[in-house]
């Protein structure tokens, strides 16, 4: 498998901050509009990781004029520019799922406190 | 067939593509394969190529191959094969055949043994339907009825039972050629190609 790793290697990101479900993150993809290339952010609550190496994908959550908004990306997809964590949350599972059902205050996330 | 190489199969992974696109592809080692005969329509009847691929010990090798090895000037070789040709190319023996034959977008065909799966029924083998599993039904996965009764009092040649599956020799056609990568005799194929990781390949170019 050493060499299933030398390629893979080639294409997989270093630098990409820490992020785990629970947390809330803008997600900068790079999106082509014919000739036009520009960069569009993606800002909502990581639900989902899956997946390991070079076929990692993560599945972020944003609630936008009430309704409900997935986008799972690639994470080491040379479409994503960048991903910024805005917000640690606290949560107690792996899959979010649950937040497909609940709404406002259900909604809630606790935010992840560090001790010194 | 124009050329091809032997190679080993190494596993799968992904590549991205234009636009962001992940293409699922096959990790293949190719080559160096060594010419060891040249088998010609005088000589032989066709025309052909007959390549080796990994360097094996001597001690695996039979007297009588080490002596073919010898007249090519080649090192043992732990594989042999043929690759038929459409017409008389100049290949020398002794001449090392490389991943650089091939080119990013070339199309080309895999073959290879099928990983086995032992003895099957017909359910999985030939795609029985089989029965429903509830309702009181009490029956499953059998083969079913086999044929007509008193004629023709006999079950046909070839009709599809259980039995041992896998493990054949398998075409792939229609692949293409992702990647290319001389340094480390690395063919990146999209899609599948038959076999286990670590299994004997040949991988064909089709024109």
């Amino acid at each position: 498998m050493d060499l299933v790793k030398y390629v893979e290697g080639e294409q997989i990101k270093k630098g990409i901050p820490d992020f785990s479900p629970g947390d809330t993150v803008r997600v900068h993809v790079r999106v082509l509009e014919g000739e036009k290339e520009r960069t569009q952010v993606f800002e909502g609550v990581v639900i989902r990781r899956r997946g390991g190496t070079l076929r990692a994908t993560f599945t972020v959550r944003k609630v936008t004029y009430g309704v409900g908004v997935e986008r799972t990306f690639a994470l080491h997809s040379p479409m994503i520019e960048q991903i910024e964590v805005v917000r640690k949350g606290r949560v107690r599972r792996a899959k979010l799922y649950y937040l497909r059902k609940v709404r406002g205050k259900a909604a809630r996330i606790k935010e992840k406190k560090f001790v010194q | 067939m124009a050329i091809g190489l032997l190679g080993k199969k190494i596993g799968m992974t992904q590549v991205f593509g234009e636009g962001g696109k992940a293409i699922p592809v096959t990790v293949v080692e190719a080559g160096p394969c060594p010419v060891v005969q040249r088998k010609t329509k005088e000589n032989d009847g066709y025309e052909a190529i007959q390549i080796g691929f990994l360097t094996a010990k001597p001690k695996k090798i039979s007297k009588p191959l080490k002596g073919h090895f010898e007249k090519a000037g080649v090192p043992y070789s732990r594989h042999l094969r043929e690759i038929r040709l459409d017409q008389p190319a100049d290949f020398q023996v002794g001449q090392v055949l490389t991943v650089s034959l091939f080119a990013v977008g070339d199309h080309v065909q895999v073959t290879g043994t099928s990983i086995g799966k032992g003895f099957q029924g017909g359910v999985k083998r030939w795609g029985y339907k089989g029965g429903p599993e509830s309702h009181g039904s009490m029956f499953h996965r059998a083969p079913g009825s086999i044929g007509a009764s008193s004629f023709p009092s006999r079950v046909f040649k070839g009709h599809h039972m259980p039995g041992r599956m896998g493990g054949a020799q398998v075409t792939t056609k229609g692949l293409e050629v992702v990647k290319v990568d001389p340094a480390r005799n690395l063919l990146l194929i999209k899609g599948a190609v038959p076999g286990p990781p670590g299994g004997l390949l040949t991988v064909k170019k089709v024109r």
